[in-house]
């Protein structure tokens, strides 16, 4: 199919849920008011690590105004977390604090300002314990147990996979490098902060209305936490103001606000402070990296084996999840013929990490595209050629067993490297060429990086044979469709993917297309906005119902029009055969006859990913439908007297499969790529005495206009045969490429390396210092943990067998209805 | 959401009646202009004034008047936006309206004052955080507490100044008109400030700053250098404010002040002693931003680490100079940004 | 203390009894019903919560409605003139520049107040009136413009009028 054949598909068309965004109507959690609401506070710990000897609340019931005060001995003593695997954290801390900022007690009162001043009236009494604040602390203190379960002391996960016979394919390298490097944790910060309404009427059923990403997640979890039926808890998302993964977890604030209305009969709200949401969490893993890599003369990689050691903070998460992604991703982009990958996850008693955008695959990502830069360097090769010669062969497997199905690097990589000037500028930027004349401190750079990402997880958080995602697509006699579906909008657009793939098939407007989104009352489930599912799976979902529904409505239409079903078009609001287009029915017409025809119009779509699991423990996290890919060059200005970095330009190439909507794509592409900016320069997580260093947003600094450079999109199309109309994810890859490019390009410019995100003014001065005293020109981490990977898992490489699209995808045959 | 602490709000039109309720309330009351500074203060609980007397609504304060060769006087309610966008500052005093266009962000520079920004509260990582996090981490004595966490065995507290206008308009030579109970006084800008990060004012609280004169501009020329994170919102962690005046190429009058390395503004005198008499030259100004950087002592309290804080001084203050001198040509623009 | 308050919000005259320490954006949320300002951090440090009062872009966290008592108070919900969308509205619309719209209000009044200032302004003018609105979702570029075609259009009205 070409770009031209679809009406909806491939146009730059307003999202759905524009219009009501920009008069104000759009209702976020915090807009909600209902009748005699109360508002709650949550009382979190000073400590970072305590045991709770006592909690006397006497002080802050006596408070005039308040209406109910909980503690852990109000809730039923369950613990939770998102993976089975890591069930470990409570809605209220009952014996021991492993944070500043873990939640201890809840108040309900009339107002915000009187929960707040009763929860300082709230006395607990702890018995301090040692505050491990990093992976060395951790290590070192086992006898100190943040938590009593895991792989070892403080040890939350320790995985070790090897991928054919690696030491061998160094021994055969022209080149090995040996490089560690430092990412430093972030926090996602959207500029909504998490807020919740939780009603628990007096039928006994509980509605919450949450800032969630996962609203099926947190409905299971609400079920077993407060130990009630999951059939008598509603979940309603309400749209979200921004998530970038932060708002992934089930959390405690939600589960306080339902046992709060439980015991008020009132409804709750609870909405999160700014300094709040950043003990909330979930962001990016501080991660040590340590990555061995062989390399020919050429510039092929001969093998690589990488360690890692992530500072997970004080509570599972997505830990395990996250432990393997900073593994398993970065194969999928070059050809490695042969991988090993050893992890640690540590416990530490900071806010617990989680999953931001790129989730895990970030860290790694700039420890490899800063080492082949310096191995082009070192091989006198062009760092943009190394890599285009080096890209994985599509329709192939992985050293790791993972199926990779289109790949459009290699365009990526040609298409920035021509916009950018790439070959002019190298020879002119840089160190060894001869800026002009006159002594400027300002030295121009311009650097290169790629990357992979997936299309959604291949499986599920917990384990079932269900559908991933679901749609029922509704036709009404007015002609217009009602699309339910699980999703869950966080501004990605899901609901206007939904509707425009809906009107695609149907030959109707999107317009006419009624979204009604993340209700776990009315809407089939889909497993939440996280891992680039959405637009895949939830596509998917919706091209079934609605075909679905197209046949039918063929079918009823043949026969008034005596024609074969097959003959049948759907354009224009229409159904008719294409050569005698005058008597066409109108689309509504065609409900109509289909309902005389059927009864009512309403059809499931179910999707549910390709079973490419490779066959060994560990295997389930990876696979993915198909993987998209972006190549990244950034030109910048560093100023050796300040060390102040400025951007100037970053070309972009992003492998999209197919742009359902090219605006969306793009705005999601220069979300990543900012979101990159701030991370790679500004934006840390970091801790001083227990404590977070700076939980505000004039502190904790996140790029404005003036930091974000001119952004230039390049979109490649693959047409991919796994994806809705052949797309893929754009959500989270491209944010990937632009750290170790940003790195690369001030490598360039300036001769040095930063092997340590973020790349701060400080540093860039510090390596310019050892430069200039004839030292090793490198900041970066400078020691390793002492730590014993377990023995690793052996298994034969599977490189380079090739492999095919869609062996099997459950509920793709209309054979099971 | 973080709110505001309980309050009397007091919404006098005089300067004068202004003072007085200030000496009536005595240590209960607070001023306040654009509250940009003392409301997200309140809030994290640093101030819980029982009455606040607002300047708002005071006429007298607003506006700026004067001329080049008279010199001007700035209302201390003139907005910061005013400032910076005033047609004769920008010719006539470059520096200030660069200053007052750096603060903060356009949103809060349409709400702060002038008189607000040189009366800025010192801040400090320790310090600018809500209650609960400073109870977690122990109060120090600025707030609640009896010890520094910056300088442990201090004994006094070394919150940073803040202002961006304050070395600007100390360099400059400006003065100020204080209203107070008791009779007003106009005095230069260093006997506004004494170098004490909590008592860091050296004026009663019952006076209030009710303009700011400048001097005539005749031949003095001004630039003003922030260094910060970003180019929007973030305070300066380093400000340069330099004024000379030349004749031809030789300097015979300069005046070198630093923002935000100490608990007020901090005039480098030596320095600024090093250019007159001099004709300016490349090595000249190398060896006066010697002087001027050597004595700066940051500690870690603010945003960067203090011995990068420490390294840029010296070449912003090179910058500054290289700019009023006109030799402004090694990459310097008069917004600086790290 | 409670005062009452008589503010013009969105060219109507509103009343409303609250204590005097509550924020404009407090009781423009809780007291007015007008849900459409947002806020990020209530300190002034994110823009989010940005209404116009006299025209002039502030932060609706850090002002107080007795400091505003008689002045004139915009908000998202007034940009819109009957049926029609302003041009900044409609341009955001289109060109995809509210992603999850969280800091889209704030954003499109300080966009206003530019555009009323400055009928064409140049990229940089835009960078530099947006620099106090974060927004973390769109890099600004798409943001950037609309300002941008908004102002072009506007443009072409006043031409034709
Ligand atoms: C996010 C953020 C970023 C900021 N960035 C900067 C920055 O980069 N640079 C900078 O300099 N400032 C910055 N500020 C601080 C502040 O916005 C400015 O300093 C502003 O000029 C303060 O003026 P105001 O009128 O709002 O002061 P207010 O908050 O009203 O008052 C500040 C203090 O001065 C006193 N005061 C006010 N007026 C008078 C008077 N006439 N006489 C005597 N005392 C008076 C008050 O009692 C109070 O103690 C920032 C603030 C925020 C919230
Ligand atoms: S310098 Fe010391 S006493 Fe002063 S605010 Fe900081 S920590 Fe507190
Ligand atoms: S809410 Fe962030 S500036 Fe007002
Ligand atoms: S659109 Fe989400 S913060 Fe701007």
């Amino acid at each position: 199919m070409t770009k031209n054949e679809f009406a909806v598909i491939g146009r730059p068309l307003p999202k759905v849920d524009a219009w009501a965004k920009v008069v104000g109507e759009t209702k976020y959690a915090d807009d909600l008011f209902l009748p005699r609401m109360a508002y709650a506070k949550l009382l979190r710990s000073a400590h970072a690590h305590a045991r709770i000897r006592s909690i006397d609340t006497s002080r802050a019931r006596a408070l005039p105004g308040v209406v109910a005060v909980v503690t852990a001995d109000d809730l039923p003593r369950v613990k939770f977390g998102i993976l089975p695997v890591s069930q470990d954290e409570e809605a209220l801390c009952a014996d021991k604090v492993r944070m500043v900022g873990d939640p201890v007690a809840a108040v309900a009162a009339v107002d915000e300002e009187t929960a707040e001043q009763a929860c300082r009236l709230i006395e607990v009494d702890y018995e301090p314990l040692p505050a491990l604040m990093s992976i060395f602390d951790s290590l070192a203190h086992p006898e100190v147990m943040i938590h009593e379960y895991g792989d070892g002391p403080n040890v939350h996960k320790n995985v070790a996979l090897q991928f054919g016979d690696v030491e061998a394919a160094l021994e055969g390298a022209d080149l090995v490098r040996e490089d560690v490097f430092f990412f430093e944790g972030n926090n996602h910060l959207p500029m909504e902060q998490h807020a919740a309404v939780a009603h628990w009427a007096r039928d006994g059923k509980l509605t919450l209305w949450s800032s969630t990403q996962t609203p099926h997640y947190v409905h299971r979890v609400l079920a077993k936490v407060l130990d009630t039926p999951a059939a008598h808890i509603r979940v309603i998302a309400t749209p979200v103001g921004g998530g970038f993964g932060g708002k992934t977890d089930p959390f405690a604030h939600e589960i306080v606000a339902c046992q709060l209305s439980k015991l008020t009969g009132r409804p709750v709200k609870i909405a999160l402070t700014r300094e709040e949401v950043f003990y909330t969490h979930r962001g990016r893993h501080p991660v040590l990296m340590w990555i061995r890599t062989g390399f020919t003369r050429e510039g092929d990689i001969t093998g690589c084996h990488l360690r890692t050691w992530l500072d997970g903070g004080a509570y599972g998460s997505y830990g395990v999840a996250s432990t393997f992604y900073t593994g398993v991703i970065n194969p999928v982009t070059y050809k490695i013929p042969v991988y090993k990958f050893e992890g640690a996850r540590i416990f530490t008693n900071k806010p617990p990490c989680g999953p931001k955008r790129g989730h895990g695959t970030v860290q790694p990502r700039f420890a490899l595209e800063c080492q082949l830069d310096k191995a082009a360097e070192q091989l006198g090769l062009d760092p943009a050629d190394m890599r285009r010669r080096i890209v994985a062969e599509p329709f192939t497997k992985t050293a790791n067993h993972l199926t990779v199905t289109t790949i459009g690097l290699g365009e990526c990589i040609d298409k920035v490297v021509e916009a950018s000037g790439w070959r002019d500028k190298r020879a002119r930027f840089g160190v060894s060429a001869r800026q002009a004349p006159r002594r400027s401190p300002k030295k121009r750079g311009l650097g290169i990086a790629c990357s992979a990402y997936l299309t959604g997880a291949g499986t599920a958080i917990y384990w079932n044979d269900m559908p991933h995602s679901g749609v029922i697509v509704r036709a009404d006699r007015s002609g217009g469709v009602a699309v339910l579906c699980g999703a869950t909008d966080i501004g990605q657009g899901s609901d206007s993917i939904l509707a425009y793939l809906t009107a695609e098939v149907l030959g109707i407007e999107p317009k006419d297309v009624h979204v009604h989104p993340a209700d776990t009352s009315l809407t089939p489930v889909d497993l939440g906005s996280y891992s680039s599912r959405v637009t895949l799976m939830c596509g998917m979902a919706a091209i079934q119902a609605a075909e679905r529904l197209r046949d039918a409505i063929f079918k009823a239409v043949a026969r008034k029009l005596e024609v074969s079903p097959a003959a049948l078009v759907a354009r224009e609001r229409k159904v008719g055969v294409p050569d005698d287009w005058d008597k066409a029915v109108p689309f509504a017409r065609a409900v109509e006859l289909g309902e005389a025809l059927h009864g009512v119009l309403a059809f499931p779509g179910s999707y549910a990913p390709p079973k490419r699991a490779g066959k060994y423990k560990g295997g389930g996290v990876g696979p993915s439908p198909c993987y998209s890919y972006s190549a990244c060059v950034v030109e910048l200005t560093v100023d050796e007297d300040t060390g102040t970095v400025e951007l100037e330009n970053v070309w972009i190439g992003h492998d999209i499969g197919r742009a359902l909507n090219p605006l969306l794509v793009e705005g999601q592409v220069e979300g990543s790529v900012y979101m990159g900016i701030g991370e790679a320069l500004m934006e840390e997580q970091v801790f001083r005495k227990n404590l977070h260093k700076h939980p505000s947003m004039l502190d904790y600094k996140s790029p404005t206009t003036l930091e974000t450079p001119d952004i230039h999109t390049i979109l490649v199309e693959t047409d991919d045969p796994e994806g809705p109309f052949g797309a893929k994810e754009a959500g989270q890859g491209p944010l990937l490429p632009v750290i170790p490019a940003i790195a690369n390009a001030i490598h360039h410019a300036l001769g040095i390396r930063i092997d340590e995100v973020p790349i701060t003014p400080d540093k860039i001065l510090k390596a310019l210092d050892l430069k200039r005293a004839g030292k090793p020109a490198r900041v970066g981490p400078e020691r390793l943990p002492l730590f014993t990977f377990k023995e690793p898992l052996v298994v034969e490489s599977a490189f380079g067998q090739p492999a095919e699209a869609v062996v099997s995808r459950p509920f793709a045959s209309d054979d099971k209805r | 959401m973080i709110r505001l602490p309980a309050f009397t709000y007091l919404a006098p039109t005089t300067v004068d009646g202004a003072a007085r309720l200030m000496a009536e309330h005595g240590r209960e009351a607070m001023l306040v202009a654009g509250g940009t500074d003392l409301y997200p203060n309140m809030k994290r609980r640093q101030f819980e004034p029982k009455v606040l007397v607002g300047l708002r609504g005071i006429p007298e304060l607003r506006g700026i008047r004067g001329s080049a060769a008279g010199g001007f006087t700035i209302g201390a309610g003139t907005t910061l936006s005013a400032v910076a966008a005033h047609r004769d500052i920008l010719r006539d005093f470059p520096a200030l309206a660069t200053a007052a266009g750096l603060v903060s962000s356009p949103q809060l520079r349409n709400m702060g004052t002038i008189g607000g920004n040189v009366c800025v509260d010192t801040r400090c990582n320790y310090y600018n955080q809500s209650y609960e996090w400073r109870k977690a981490i122990g109060f120090c004595m600025k707030k609640d507490g009896d010890i520094c966490l910056v300088a442990p065995g201090s004994s006094r507290c070394w919150a940073v100044s803040s202002s961006d206008t304050a070395p600007v308009l100390w360099a400059l030579g400006a003065k100020l008109r204080l209203v107070g109970a008791e009779g007003e006084r106009t005095v230069p800008m260093a006997a506004l400030y004494q170098d004490d990060g909590i008592d860091y004012l050296a004026k009663r609280p019952d006076e209030i700053v009710a303009d700011l004169q400048l001097p005539p501009a005749e031949g003095w020329r001004s630039a003003y250098l922030k260094l910060r994170r970003r180019g929007s919102f973030d305070f300066p962690v380093l400000g340069v404010a330099v004024a000379a005046r030349l004749e031809d190429d030789v300097v015979r009058d300069a005046r070198i002040v630093l923002g935000a390395v100490a608990s007020q503004p901090r005039p480098s005198e030596k320095a600024a002693a090093a250019l007159v008499g001099q004709r300016v030259s490349p090595e000249l100004i190398a060896h006066v931003a010697d002087l001027a950087a050597g004595p700066a002592k940051p500690l870690d309290n603010t945003d960067f680490s203090h011995p990068y804080r420490k390294k840029v001084t010296r070449v912003f203050v090179a910058r500054a100079l290289a700019a009023v001198c006109g030799l402004g040509d090694s990459g310097v623009t008069s917004e600086e940004v790290a | 203390m409670k005062v009452r308050v008589a503010l013009n919000v969105n060219g109507e005259f509103r009343e409303a009894l609250v204590p005097v320490h509550k924020t404009l954006l407090e009781v423009l949320r809780e007291d007015l019903e007008l849900t459409g300002t947002k806020h990020g951090c209530e300190l002034g440090e994110c823009g989010t919560c940005t209404v116009l009062v006299d025209g002039e872009p502030v932060l609706s966290c850090l002002a107080l409605p007795i400091e505003t008592a008689g002045r004139r108070i915009t908000t998202v919900e007034g940009m819109a003139e009957g049926g029609q969308l302003h041009p900044l509205q409609q341009a955001f619309a289109e060109l995809g520049a509210a992603q999850c719209g969280y800091c889209t209000p704030g954003i499109l009044l300080t966009a206003t107040a530019l555009l009323a200032r400055r009928p064409s302004p140049t990229r940089k003018d835009v960078k530099e009136a947006l620099a106090g609105n974060l927004c973390r979702c769109t890099g600004y570029t798409k943001i950037l413009d609309a300002v941008e075609l908004a102002a072009l259009r506007m443009g072409r009205q006043e031409a034709r009028t």
